[in-house]
């Protein structure tokens, strides 16, 4: 757009070329009401190119006033809307005329969908350091005002995130009325708007003179606290870490901890849940003091909590908790205090509290040293690793790198073994695949001499499993141990135990060795690759089964570029020649892109085959909107938005319908992600 | 007037009565009741021929109607699939007497039949529920539901229209490229109300079984859902997650004993919800206590009287709806026959009994072999919760006062459904003798059924659904 970027202060501007460059912006005006939505959001997107040709003035008396009723629109198209707008201030005439973007930011902040209202909110503020302090109380003030009176709780909800940016830089009698409106804010009568203040309690407490704070802020969080709605007073819970990192120990004491106090106790397992959920974020902000008094009893509660939610929740914490322990004493502490409770945890009846604690609890052995963890934690890892649920074997199984570092992991070996077998033999195929992914990291630390003997075959009967993920996780899983355990490994133990497969009188193990060829070539060179597998390669180009001829074709194509020219000439050419005259389809089809593929390293040399395949560069063209277009031109050029995001859903929907079928309804997961965010 | 989105139905296809209204008022009350209906509106939503169309009158009857939280919207949804939006009047000082009335506001199709491919199953169109959520900007938003999917629903008005094109001149014709030497910005115009609904949630994939209920919570970020085995619980924002929060469903398939048939959240308190079951018994839980409500709180059962038992007890003792009082302190049941208030504190027995339609006690084995046994009665509180109403056969309608505690029958009908036309109570005799104006329980049409009804939440005006009539009765105007 460079045409136009210079001073246009009006059409007239563009002067002689005028039509040239007017003409792509005129489309870019007209598409902003167009019905596809792809076009109108193509459109907002380049908005900022639409009032650099109007200029300042139009923008500012005809752009804007349009976009401020343009609120029908999807929400993609409004939340692109909503962003463009927080970066307009050059566009409307700078600093001066930053007020000009307040109006149709305002229509954008009462919308009902939240993340173009935290959008709108977010361009809010981003403009309101714009505004000259006169400007702010001018302008700004008064639509924090309105949005905060407003009738409908979504505009009241936006306002709350408001406050802050506009009062540190107010006057003494404007920041007495911010403050005013914000506490009325807190005790609205709507939950949403009650929500929304308290989320924002924590970042208004900043802003805030410290004797304000101890003033109107404590007792608003007080209040909000002990709200009659489960989903407020989680949320004081968060506001409860801001506060106390403005307050002095002793006010902590005095005006937080009641408050705290009630909440790790409160009657509702979700506001416990949200005080495991941000336990280590309370502990930083209130000090080691007091997290001695009052933190460890309430941890302690915590973990035996009625509720699984909770415990799980907090075994999160665990080693967090130990870890952010002042380092005078942190041992005997968490030896007395800690590890007794956590010792009920690894028999726990709940199999996600069991698994949360698994994913942290070797993260101990490092804080406790060698003799602690042999002695006491040591026989918690063994007892988890022969757990009933296969989460929690595979979280301890997936930490072995912490224990491996403090008492090196011979001494859990005797114990990993049957737990790695059993693992990697389970029904559930999820299972045996999250086993694979570790298999690397557990060869590296074993050893290859263990791994040699205990748990090679294991990798092999991998590639003949009967779940397809399976068999390519564990053709990917041989790549990395080559990669580890080196070429010379690789020949000896795994290439032919893989070639000897290709025989196999099942056509999927037969392919099953060419995937394994593909991933293993490049690890292993060309000599292996020249001497061993091309053989087998070039073989099985004969197979009965079609799927297995265009998997030789592939895997050719793939090995092209591993092996010498004089290879691919005088054995790889004429078996891809003659596959692209075999009767099925889809072989002649791979056969003919393995051709060209391999002809473009022949290039120099005589290969018969024109590659006439070569990809044609696409005449897409980036700017469409600088080609003329007609009116029914554009639909069908892009995919209908409902329909892709109803298939997107399917998809996304298909694992997890899986995976819940087995325990039926009983969906346990951290239900506050979803609950606790307004 | 209305935009209908996605749907081929124009507002041809619904018949409105005429709304000339005349002067007279009748009274038909002797003694007289504690209150009198007047016929407000009737709306039969049903093509012109209906006998031609069989089928296409089958996806007219209206399967729920329920009032929005002002009263000003009343929604209705129906077998087809289509929800109804109707607007009240505006008032004008001058036609008082005009107060009450509901116009067509919007039309849309909410759900379409569908087929699950993998379980080989037909998903039907029919709206099982419609709930309002409380008002958060100018739009309204509903929810309604099918069997398997929760939609949540935008309905907007829109009075402004951009106009003007740079490459087009006011015709739509495509100008020259090379005339166009300054930029036009569109301008909005006002134009004339367009009412539009828009699908902006879709919940779906989470219930394996039929969704009888759905209610709101009082936090307003959440709703639940329930089906005959399990209850979930929704984000308003999150459609690919659900929280499972009840399962009744039993290892076993085969020691199914009962399956849950209603339930609702308190109207103040977030974390309290009912649900009620096909054995005729109430479940209160708490969802502070635990993150799955499995166990219940407060269980509310009547011990059975063992002189009434006989092979329908059970059938009939199915709570078929359950509704929190408007002022959270009461729950109400209704069962085939009767209608029950529950005090919250008291878990042992009703507090309150209605009659409905005891007569029907002798004709339980007909009923049980027409399948009428099986209806899904709904009932319903006033905004002060001193009436209560349910619906019976015949296209009868029952309330019952519970401070006189008065009742009274009455019908919905086209026959007596003038505008302003008062409703004759009506009684039906159980005895052997007939006196005028009374019907024979024999004579009672069973193919009528008044199984939804709504009441406003401030003021007395009932909304009655009859098969494929709307009716909108109102408490007499002086």
């Amino acid at each position: 757009m460079a045409g136009v970027a210079g001073p246009a202060t009006g059409s007239g501007a563009a002067g002689g070329d005028g039509d040239d460059s007017l003409y792509p912006i005129a489309v870019l005006i007209d598409e902003l009401r167009n019905e596809d939505v792809q076009l109108r959001l193509n459109s907002i997107k380049k908005l900022s190119t639409i009032a650099l040709a109007l200029g300042v003035e139009r923008t500012r008396t005809e752009l804007l006033p349009f976009l401020t009723d343009t609120i029908y629109d999807e929400d993609e198209v409004l939340l692109a809307l909503a962003e463009q707008l927080g970066n307009f201030t050059g566009l409307v005439g700078g600093p001066d005329f930053a007020h000009c973007l307040l109006p149709p930011l305002e229509s954008l902040a009462t919308v009902e969908e939240t993340v173009v209202r935290d959008k709108a909110v977010e361009s809010l503020r981003q403009i309101s350091q714009e505004h000259t302090p006169v400007a702010l109380e001018a302008h700004f003030v008064p639509l924090v005002k309105r949005l905060a009176s407003g009738d409908w709780f979504t505009s009241r909800t936006s306002a709350c995130g408001l406050f802050s940016v506009c009062y540190p830089r107010a006057s003494i009698a404007v920041k007495g009325e911010i403050r005013q409106y914000f506490r009325s804010l807190c005790s609205d009568d709507t939950p949403m708007v009650r929500r929304a203040a308290a989320s924002k309690l924590g970042e208004f407490a900043k802003v805030l003179e410290l004797d304000s704070v101890k003033s109107e802020i404590v007792p608003l969080f007080t209040n909000l606290a002990s709200d009659e709605q489960d989903s407020v007073r989680l949320l004081a819970v968060e506001a409860c870490v801001s506060i106390a990192q403005l307050l002095s120990q002793d006010d902590i004491e005095a005006l937080v901890m009641p408050t705290l106090r009630q909440a790790a106790e409160d009657k509702s397992w979700r506001v416990r849940y949200m005080v495991a959920d941000k336990f280590s974020e309370l502990q930083k902000a209130v000090g080691p003091k007091i997290t001695l008094n009052d933190l460890i009893p309430a941890f302690q509660n915590l973990l035996k909590d009625c509720e699984a939610e909770v415990r799980a929740a907090a075994a999160h914490k665990v080693k967090e908790l130990c870890e952010n322990l002042p380092m005078e004493g942190r041992e005997t502490m968490i030896m007395n205090q800690i590890l007794p409770y956590i010792k009920e945890l690894v028999s726990d009846t709940n199999q996600h509290v069991k698994s949360a604690l698994a994913s942290v609890i070797m993260g101990l052995s490092t804080i406790l040293g060698k003799e602690n963890t042999i002695e006491h934690l040591l026989p918690l890892f063994l007892a988890q690793l022969k757990d009933e649920c296969p989460e929690v074997r595979l979280n301890i199984i997936s930490n072995l790198d912490c224990v491996n570092e403090v008492i090196g992991i011979r001494q859990l070996s005797q114990s990993l073994l049957p737990a790695i077998v059993e693992l990697a033999e389970d029904a559930k195929w999820r299972v045996r695949l999250a086993i694979i992914e570790y298999m690397p990291l557990l060869a590296g630390q074993l050893g290859v001499e263990f791994f040699d003997e205990k748990l090679n075959s294991l990798c092999m009967a991998w590639l003949v499993d009967h779940v397809y993920a399976i068999r390519e996780a564990a053709t990917n899983n041989l790549m990395k141990l080559v990669q580890k355990f080196g070429t010379e490994w690789a020949q000896n133990t795994i290439v032919p135990k893989v070639l000897v497969m290709a025989n196999d009188p099942n056509y999927l193990h037969r392919m099953t060795t060419l995937f394994c060829i593909n991933a293993l070539s490049e690890a292993c060179g060309q000599e292996i690759t020249t001497k061993q597998m091309l053989p087998i390669v070039l073989k099985m180009a004969g197979d009965q089964v079609a799927n297995v001829r265009f998997n030789v074709a592939k895997s050719l194509q793939k090995i092209g570029p591993i092996l010498d020219t004089d290879a691919l000439q005088e054995e790889v050419k004429p078996v891809l020649q003659k596959l692209g005259q075999d009767e099925d389809m889809d072989v002649k089809y791979f056969a003919q892109e393995a051709i060209s593929a391999v002809a473009q390293r022949l290039r120099k040399l005589d290969f018969p085959v024109k590659d006439s395949e070569e990809p044609s560069a696409p005449g897409a063209d980036k700017n469409h909107f600088l080609r003329p277009r007609g009116p029914g031109e554009d639909t069908g050029k892009v995919l209908p938005l409902i329909s892709r995001h109803k298939e997107t859903e399917w998809l996304e929907w298909l694992p997890r319908r899986q995976q819940r079928q087995p325990s039926l309804g009983v969906q346990v997961q951290p239900r506050d992600q979803h609950i606790s965010c307004t | 007037m209305q935009k209908i989105m996605g749907s081929h139905l124009t507002l041809d296809h619904f018949r409105l009565a005429s709304f000339s209204l005349p002067s007279s008022l009748l009274h038909w009350s002797k003694p007289p009741p504690s209150r009198t209906w007047t016929v407000v509106m009737t709306y039969q939503q049903d093509y012109l021929s209906p006998c031609l169309y069989p089928l296409s009158a089958l996806s007219d009857i209206i399967s729920t109607v329920e009032f929005n939280h002002t009263g000003e919207l009343l929604a209705t949804g129906d077998k087809g699939g289509r929800v109804v939006i109707f607007q009240r009047e505006q008032e004008s000082k001058n036609q008082v007497h005009r107060r009450g009335e509901y116009n067509v506001y919007s039309t849309f199709q909410s759900h379409e039949p569908e087929f699950d491919y993998l379980k080989s199953l037909e998903i039907e169109e029919k709206i099982n529920k419609i709930r309002w959520l409380p008002q958060q900007n100018a739009a309204y938003f509903l929810l309604s539901t099918n069997d398997k999917t929760v939609k949540l629903w935008k309905v907007s008005e829109r009075d402004k229209r951009p106009e003007g094109y740079n490459l087009k001149d006011e015709e739509g014709r495509l100008r020259d490229p090379a005339t166009i030497t300054t930029l036009r910005v569109p301008v909005l115009r006002p134009m004339d109300l367009m009412v539009e609904a828009t699908p902006r949630r879709v919940f779906a994939n989470a219930h394996t079984y039929h969704i009888n209920s759905i209610s709101v919570n009082s936090d307003y970020e959440t709703y639940m859902s329930a089906d005959d085995l399990r209850i979930n619980l929704w984000n308003f924002e999150i459609t690919n997650q659900s929280f499972n929060i009840v399962d009744i469903k039993p290892a076993n398939m085969e020691e199914l004993t009962e399956v849950i048939t209603a339930a609702e959240f308190h109207p103040h308190h977030c974390n309290t919800f009912v649900y009620s079951s096909s054995k005729g018994t109430i479940r209160l839980c708490d969802m502070r206590a635990s993150a799955l409500c499995d166990r219940h709180t407060k269980f509310f059962e009547e011990p059975e009287d063992p002189s009434n038992r006989s092979f329908f007890s059970e059938i009939i003792s199915s709570i078929s709806d359950v509704k929190f009082s408007h002022s959270g302190r009461c729950i109400m049941t209704r069962d085939y026959l009767t209608v029950k208030v529950w005090d919250l504190n008291m878990e042992n027995r009703p507090v309150e009994t209605y009659q409905v339609h005891d007569y029907l006690r002798s004709k339980l084995c007909s009923l049980y072999e027409n399948d009428c046994i099986f209806d899904k009665f709904e009932c319903v509180w006033n905004g002060s919760d001193s009436v209560i109403m349910t619906g019976s056969y015949n296209n009868f309608f029952r309330m019952f006062d519970r401070n006189t505690k008065r009742d009274v029958t009455l019908e919905a009908s086209r026959e007596n459904s003038k505008p302003r036309a008062i409703l004759k109570p009506r009684k039906v005799c159980v005895g052997g003798k007939r006196r005028k104006d009374e019907i024979s329980v024999d004579s009672l049409d069973f193919s009528k059924k008044i199984l939804h009804t709504a009441w406003h939440p401030s003021e007395n005006i009932i909304a009655v659904a009859a098969t494929n009539n709307l009716y909108i009765f109102q408490d007499k105007v002086n």
